[in-house]
């Protein structure tokens, strides 16, 4: 996160106008410093603990992961009941080769898609709105999205069950849908779970997006307004290029966290939903690994969402990086 | 870039480094015994019950009489949630420093747990035990797997028919005798009084429905030669799912609320004062006392497909075994003969409502306690057990039965075509199982 922050730090850090100093400085450096040799070394030596952590709580898991996806490892392995035995894609290849796989897949991206793009809208159009009102209703906005960001997802999810519970829910009755059951059929389950993810993850890209747009110096705007530019101009020519950082670490944050969607699912669909219409692809992988023990099949899952995280991570950011060559 | 090549270079070979020294392949425990001494701590994992003092004063007398006759040794006893007892478990399995000496276990994990490799082969000690010989024979079907006794039945539970006196006294009709008449029964009382479920039932209530199965003489699996073949798309067990699944509808439970429950909730509505008629076990006689309906109902066998003959119940009920890991195997044994002996059943049943799993003893309950009876005659008319087969477990976890049952209520997939696709699924298992 904080890497992302520093593409909009150098308009504010370069406003000073003192240019001259660093500029006469920087060369009297680089002439002492006499090898590049030296500057090249340390960047590393500052990294090195952060690289260090990072091997030990990411590559390693990750390593773990990848090398027991091969083998044959369930319960009766872990525990000594029978040896650990190698088995090259098998688990891969029984993965693909079941049809539940693939609709659970499907299920998946669409619903990560709807979700994403829903939250998106609606934390930018409240950002948007932030910036418009008083401070009062302000505030209180402000409050209630930081109320539902500290929601844990299983209380969250609990509530949201109750408050549409065909029997005792308040929300039916408001409606006045009777006794309908929202959980029971397939798209208005994921309907329910679409809006208690969107509830509990708008409030992360508004708060983010409304900092950007207060941190846009407004003597740029000014300027803009004074040579003559249309409200969508100065949008489109300043504002958006100088949110495109935020937005990008928005949008990749909630596409992972939307795949990744399970305390929802799992609360809301009771594990999966009726004949398991409503699962995702982390419920299905928590379903192999850990509630029938097949710890091997589960792993092989987890690197395919891996696989399918990264090379969608990879995706956005390149056309995001063309577009911004364009502008 | 050559800079920063050359710093990758060693990074990535200290990585490496590191990687090798700690572990190339995934941990796998030592579980075997670790000799047999005579002395020392032994220490006990049993399920903490809703409202478990009882339990622990009848542990706790047992534990006492069991260190006066064995010198030198000492009993710990743990309590552990019920919830998680999976995990606890498997993490016993996987460390065995600090697993227990004994666990008690519900007996459907009894074939799995023998595949990790977890619990110790007592069938001599069993063999020898004289009290042993009076053991109900389908609690000791659910110790054994292949031919050999992996511990002793705690006690056994079955599910009868509870029904509402006095609805049934205001609408003028009795009990049903047999299955067709539960059905016709439920419905009638659901076109009566709109709002209770005639009978409750939940399309993952898979203990509740078994009794339709086997009542039709269908079969869960069969066995051949130690390999399992599911029997769950056989003519017999579709006519059971049939019955099953008939009940669900807006003419007795509608599947909008009743496909997605399970047995506690029909337990739950039923003790709520919302169905006439709900499967409940002798276990959930506390909970339905302490319900809406207390004093207004009544329990009887549930019916079998022939007027006045009852369905085969599933035996549920927990065990008691000794851990392969342990390092007192002999005391552990004598532990676990003394926890699951008569005297201890007996008392545990007065305390609790557990049914024990002798024959005798269970007789003498009945004369005491007059609610247990349709729960004793459901047992002594035959009770079944799940397949004995380590891929039980895993058919179970990923709900193979209740999605059947869903997709059937939900009008997704036929009869035939759902137990068709359970089928392939068992069968699965059962392979991947050996």
């Amino acid at each position: 996160m904080t890497t992302h922050t520093t593409p909009y730090k150098p308009p504010a850090a370069g406003a000073p106008p003192k240019g001259g100093a660093p500029a006469v400085r920087r060369p009297r450096r680089g002439r002492s410093v006499s090898p590049a040799r030296r500057s090249g070394w340390t960047p590393w030596l500052y990294l090195l603990p952060a690289l260090v952590l990072l091997a030990g709580l990411l590559v390693y898991p990750i390593y773990q992961l990848g090398l027991i996806s091969f083998l044959e490892y369930t319960q009766a392995q872990v525990s000594g009941g029978e040896p650990t035995t190698f088995k090259g894609f098998g688990n891969y290849t029984a993965l693909f080769n079941d049809s539940q796989f693939w609709q659970v897949l499907l299920a998946t991206v669409v619903f990560a898609a709807s979700c994403v793009l829903a939250t998106l809208f609606v934390g930018c159009a409240l950002a948007v709105l932030l910036t418009r009102i008083r401070a009062l209703p302000r505030l209180a906005l402000m409050m209630a999205a930081l109320g539902a960001w500290a929601t844990p997802a299983i209380t969250g999810s609990t509530v949201w069950v109750f408050l549409f519970d065909p029997d005792f829910g308040p929300v039916n009755k408001v409606l006045g849908l009777g006794d309908f059951s929202w959980t029971y059929g397939r798209y208005s389950a994921f309907a329910l779970v679409l809006l208690e993810v969107l509830w509990c993850s708008f409030p992360f890209v508004m708060v983010t997006v409304y900092a950007g747009i207060r941190a846009i110096p407004t003597e740029v705007l000014e300027a803009a307004s004074l040579d003559g530019a249309s409200q969508w101009r100065i949008w489109r020519a300043i504002t958006a290029p100088m949110l495109r950082p935020i937005l990008v670490v928005v949008t990749i944050q909630s596409i992972i966290w939307d795949f990744k969607v399970f305390t929802q699912i799992y609360v809301m669909t009771n594990g999966g939903g009726i004949a398991g219409q409503n699962l995702v692809l982390n419920v299905y992988a928590y379903q192999k690994a850990f509630a029938s023990s097949q710890y091997s099949l589960g792993s092989a899952i987890g690197v395919v969402m891996l696989v399918i995280l990264l090379a969608v991570t990879l995706v956005y950011l390149r056309l995001v990086r063309r577009q911004g060559e364009e502008l | 870039m050559k800079l920063s090549a050359r710093i990758a270079a060693p990074v990535a070979a200290l990585v490496l480094a590191g990687l090798t020294a700690t572990a190339c392949a995934p941990q796998t425990s030592d579980t075997s015994a670790q000799g047999d001494e005579k002395t020392g701590t032994l220490r006990v994992w049993l399920f903490q019950e809703v409202g478990n003092k009882p339990k622990e004063k009848v542990v706790d007398a047992a534990v006492d009489a069991f260190e006066k006759s064995h010198e030198g040794a000492e009993v710990e006893i743990e309590y552990i949630p019920v919830d998680t007892r999976a995990q606890r478990i498997k993490a016993a399995f996987n460390d065995p420093k600090s697993a227990p000496d004994l666990i008690e276990y519900g007996n459907t994990d009894t074939a799995g747990y023998v595949k990790d490799g977890g619990l110790a082969d007592v069938t001599e000690e069993f063999g020898a035990w004289d009290e042993a010989r009076d053991t109900d024979p389908i609690a000791k079907q659910s110790v054994t797997v292949d031919g050999k006794v992996y511990g002793a039945p705690f006690f056994v539970g079955v599910r009868a028919l509870y029904y509402r006196t006095d609805v049934f006294e205001d609408l003028g009709i009795d009990a049903p005798k047999s299955q067709a008449e539960l059905i016709s029964t439920a419905k009638k009382i659901h076109r009566a009084k709109p709002d209770l479920y005639g009978l409750a039932v939940g399309g993952a209530y898979t203990y509740g429905a078994m009794p339709f199965i086997w009542a039709h003489g269908g079969e869960l699996a069969g066995e051949s030669g130690g390999t399992y073949t599911s029997g769950i798309n056989s003519e017999k067990s579709r006519k059971g799912i049939e019955a099953y699944t008939s009940l669900f509808g807006d003419d007795n439970c509608p599947p909008a609320k009743c496909a997605s429950m399970g047995g506690n909730a029909t337990v739950t509505a039923f003790a709520s004062g919302k169905a006439a008629m709900a499967i409940g076990g002798d276990f959930s006689h506390a909970a339905v006392e302490a319900g809406a309906v207390k004093g207004k109902y009544a329990v009887v066998p549930l019916p079998g497909v022939a007027e006045g003959s009852i369905a085969p119940a599933f035996a549920g009920g927990n065990n008691i075994g000794v851990l392969k890991s342990t390092a007192h195997r002999t005391l552990a044994v004598d532990l676990m003969k003394s926890l699951t002996g008569k005297k201890t059943q007996a008392e545990m049943f007065d305390a609790m409502g557990f049914l024990p799993t002798y024959t005798d003893v269970l007789d003498n309950a009945a004369k005491k306690q007059p609610f247990v009876a349709p729960f004793v005659q459901t047992l002594s008319a035959g009770a079944k057990f799940v397949p004995t087969s380590p891929a039980w477990g895993q058919i179970d976890a990923s709900l193979v039965l209740p999605t059947m049952f869903q997709e059937i209520v939900s009008g997704r997939k036929d009869v035939a075509r759902a137990s068709d696709d359970a089928a392939e699924k068992m069968n699965a298992a059962f392979a991947a199982a050996g």
